[in-house]
């Protein structure tokens, strides 16, 4: 097991002039679970992949704890890419299905069979280690094919979108699965994914990139109470914040008329370049239902309402003319709110809203770098 | 959602059983064909007169493999043809089903496992690798990533003296402007781990030799490639008499089949040497030859056979001057007469071209007793001594599921034997150039 650290390291594909990774830093620790995120084309495939060896490193290092392995053959590094989904060998049990490989390497065969039970161990696969993959359920044969990775007990898995073509039901059962197996191997592990949820739900920690630039990089906690930017803040969370740029009056965001009031240190933080404006941030959930007009609210015109049982969100405009001039955030004014299932609103209707206390993201109009502290949800955690 | 078809358009698709899961498709749709390992859901099934491969999988692969297969026929690369993506499936209660990936499967050819279940010739194994081998480099040179390079995922096809082999399945591929050597080494090392895991396989079936080692045949593949890769791509420095190497360097490369793009050359410092570089464009060289001067669509190893009887041709007949026209009456004269020869009931069991290959040999073996024996003599023999003792492993379309019913093995495989089927079926015998159209 190792750590894992990209040293500055980019990668610049012949004939392109930006960076596909542009100087990525990032320290992995030893047994962690790190999840690299973003949309297509962020540069997480290819930064993984420059980690296994698969993409050339134009500038910067590469190590695998102490061992520069910038220039090493893939085969190598020590490093197992971790496919969810290897064909298995119909003829072959379970166990030499998890052990060829260290059959290929040479490895002593009493070697092999101790190495196979211990991960069949983890895989809870004990019992069918002399059976035939036939004789598996589509979830045990998975894991099959996680043990043939397990037993070459390299210092660090890497996956490559591995739940993408499971459907959706499977997925989520797999990523448990996942977690927990790797929780318990505590063997080093870099996971790629484009799916936020599932980087929240799996990572120690999340790195999210966009157009080759790490943006953040911080537990999912972290993420979620503390986007650096406008990017992170729109990217993490489901439903996705409410975002919308806002001209700021007399230490207050003016919306239509309604003035939500911001804190000092943070209006104090504008800048020049901010021209008055600022980008301000809350989430679905951080919205309470108010009497309208109530001093700090704001009317939302409800357009859907989407009912899921334990949790009911409703999908709004704001109602009064939207702020400032030249806005920088897509979906300017859409507004999404949490609600109470047992009390949903009509289409059509107006409700109104208001931002709980310390719950504000506010970010510079003109850098879009978070200007406001941590939310601190735990708090209103009972609400 | 609606049952939406991308790519196909042939409405008859819509008449296939979407609405129930691919492992429970009736029996009468499906083609028995021998499967290799798959992670999917594979079936063959039956389609006015030809056979589709039906994969499931999630509906964004599905798409992404299809538009990656139409990109690397466009590219000249060997691969199954993508032919239609059907997604929103549901079944009868309303429940959602997989995605489907469909492709049509290539006339002739056969999975590795079909051919491992026939008499094993000594070299068939390592023709096989062979043919997967030079399938890599193909795709290497093209700026293909496999990503899961193995025998299972490839199909091949009798290629004279040797196999052709072609991509099955693209799922995990990428296409690069060029492939970084990690991309490369890693791609080789997974074909090596792969192969020596099929083969372990076959022996834990006893389907294989267990005198056969699986490193050594592993070994085999990543030898080879990096014997052609060399041989394709390596930098020459010459000092003098450089118009001549060049010329042998291109002739050697078309001799291995493949086409010269250009040439990088650079000269050396002191301006004394000159530095050569080849950019191989694609394999290919004497089907396209053979294509250009014949209209005949055959495949490499059958092409150079041909060419060199038709070269051959020429000399006799004296027509050494006008190459197109030699070409028009080779084909009138030898190629047709021959492949016309075999009567329908056998046609099912080989292409023309490879036909017409297996009577030169016969011809060749009839020889040593007879130097004077003629091409009609030959082609006589070899239907009545040889044609009927051939496995009839080519075409296995027009047959019913059921035949196999008791006889499929547990990787759902037919054990039994194929029955006879209706050449009409077959295309590439109704595709044969009349001599009279080619001009």
């Amino acid at each position: 097991m190792a750590t894992v650290t990209f040293d500055k390291a980019s990668r610049i594909y012949p004939g392109t002039e930006r960076p596909a990774v542009d100087s990525l830093e990032l320290d992995i620790a030893d047994g962690e679970f790190l999840v690299l995120v973003g949309p297509s084309g962020c540069g997480k495939s290819t930064s993984l992949r420059m980690l296994a060896g698969l993409e050339d490193v134009d500038k910067g290092s590469i190590y695998v704890g102490d061992r520069d392995v910038t220039h090493v053959q893939p085969k190598d590094r020590d490093i197992a890419m971790v496919f969810q989904s290897y064909a298995l060998y119909p003829h072959m049990t379970v166990a030499d299905n998890m052990g060829f490989a260290l059959k290929i390497a040479k490895v002593d065969k009493a070697e092999i069979r101790q190495r196979v039970e211990a991960a069949a161990k983890i895989l809870d696969l004990t019992e069918y280690l002399d059976r035939k993959p036939k004789a598996l359920s589509g979830g045990q044969r998975q894991r099959v094919a996680m043990g043939r990775a397990i037993v070459r007990q390299p210092q660090v898995f890497l996956m490559d979108e591995p739940l993408s073509n499971l459907d959706a039901k499977l997925r989520v059962q797999t990523r448990t699965q996942i977690a927990a197996l790797q929780r318990r191997l505590g063997t080093t592990t870099v996971y790629v994914t484009h799916d936020q949820v599932e980087a929240l739900t799996m990572g120690d920690r999340i790195a999210v990139l966009k157009d080759g630039l790490l943006q953040q990089v911080g537990t999912p906690r972290e993420m979620y109470d503390a986007p650096a930017n406008v990017f992170v803040a729109g990217f993490i969370g489901s439903p996705a914040m409410n975002i919308s740029t806002f001209n700021i009056e007399g230490g207050a965001a003016n919306i239509g008329g309604n003035k939500i009031a911001l804190e000092r240190d943070v209006v104090g933080r504008m800048t020049d370049a901010d021209a008055g404006k600022l980008i301000l941030g809350f989430r679905p959930e951080s919205l309470d239902r108010v009497a309208p007009n109530t001093e700090g609210s704001f009317p939302v015109e409800v357009v859907v309402v989407e009912e899921l049982g334990s949790d009911a969100f409703v999908y709004g405009q704001l109602a009064a003319p939207l702020a400032a001039e030249g806005a920088s955030v897509s979906n300017e004014g859409q507004v999404i709110v949490r609600v109470d299932p047992r009390d949903v609103p009509k289409k059509g209707e107006n409700v109104w809203v208001k931002i709980r206390p310390g719950e504000q993201h506010v970010f510079s109009s003109a850098t879009s770098d978070r200007l406001s502290d941590a939310v601190t949800t735990d708090k209103s955690a009972a609400v | 959602m609606a049952l939406k078809i991308t790519g196909a358009v042939d409405p008859e698709l819509l008449d296939l059983p979407w609405s129930v899961p691919l492992e429970t498709w009736p029996k009468d749709t499906l083609a028995a064909l021998p499967r290799g390992i798959s992670r999917h859901v594979v079936r063959f099934v039956r389609f006015r007169g030809r056979v589709l491969a039906v994969k499931e999988t999630v509906a964004p692969m599905a798409k992404r493999e299809f538009d990656m297969l139409k990109e690397l026929g466009r590219m000249g690369a060997p691969c199954v043809v993508p032919f239609a993506v059907v997604d929103g499936r549901v079944d009868d209660n309303g429940e959602e089903l997989a995605a489907a990936l469909v492709t049509e499967h290539l006339q002739f050819s056969l999975p590795y496992r079909a051919l491992f279940s026939q008499a094993l010739r000594d070299n068939t194994l390592t023709r096989l690798i062979d043919a997967l081998a030079v399938l890599l480099v193909r795709l290497h040179l093209l700026g293909f990533y496999w990503g899961d390079v193995s025998l299972s995922n490839a199909l091949f096809r009798r290629d004279a003296e040797a196999f052709s082999a072609y991509l099955v399945d693209a799922e995990t591929g990428d296409l690069h402007r060029d492939l970084t050597p990690g991309q490369r080494a890693y791609d080789i090392d997974l074909a090596r781990t792969n192969i020596i895991g099929e083969m372990f396989d076959l022996q834990a079936a006893a389907e294989l030799d267990d005198a056969v080692d699986p490193l050594e045949v592993g070994d085999r593949i990543e030898e080879r490639y990096k014997e052609l890769w060399n041989t394709l791509t390596e930098k020459q420095t010459y000092r003098e008499n450089v118009r001549k190497h060049v010329a042998e360097r291109v002739q050697a490369l078309n001799d291995l089949g493949f086409d010269v793009g250009e040439l990088d050359m650079t000269q050396t410092a002191d301006g004394s040497e000159l530095t050569i570089r080849p950019k191989v464009v694609d394999a290919g060289h004497h089907s396209r030859r053979l294509l250009r001067l014949t209209g005949l669509d055959v495949q490499e190893n059958q092409a150079r056979r041909l060419l060199n009887d038709m070269d051959e041709y020429r000399v006799v007949t004296g027509n050494e001057e006008d190459e197109v026209l030699a070409a028009h009456e080779w084909l009138a004269d030898v190629f047709e007469p021959t492949v016309r020869a075999v009567p329908r009931e056998y046609r099912r069991k080989l292409e023309p071209a490879q036909v017409f290959h297996e009577v030169l040999d016969h011809r060749w073996f009839l020889a040593e007793k007879d130097p004077s024996v003629t091409m009609p003599e030959a082609v006589a023999s070899y239907v009545k001594n040889v044609l009927p003792t051939h496995p009839d492993e080519q075409a296995v379309l027009g047959h019913e599921i059921s035949e196999f019913e008791d006889g499929v093995d547990a990787a759902g495989m037919p054990v039994a034997r194929e029955a006879p089927t209706h050449t009409t079926m077959i295309h590439a015998w109704q595709n044969l150039p009349r001599t009279g159209q080619l001009d």
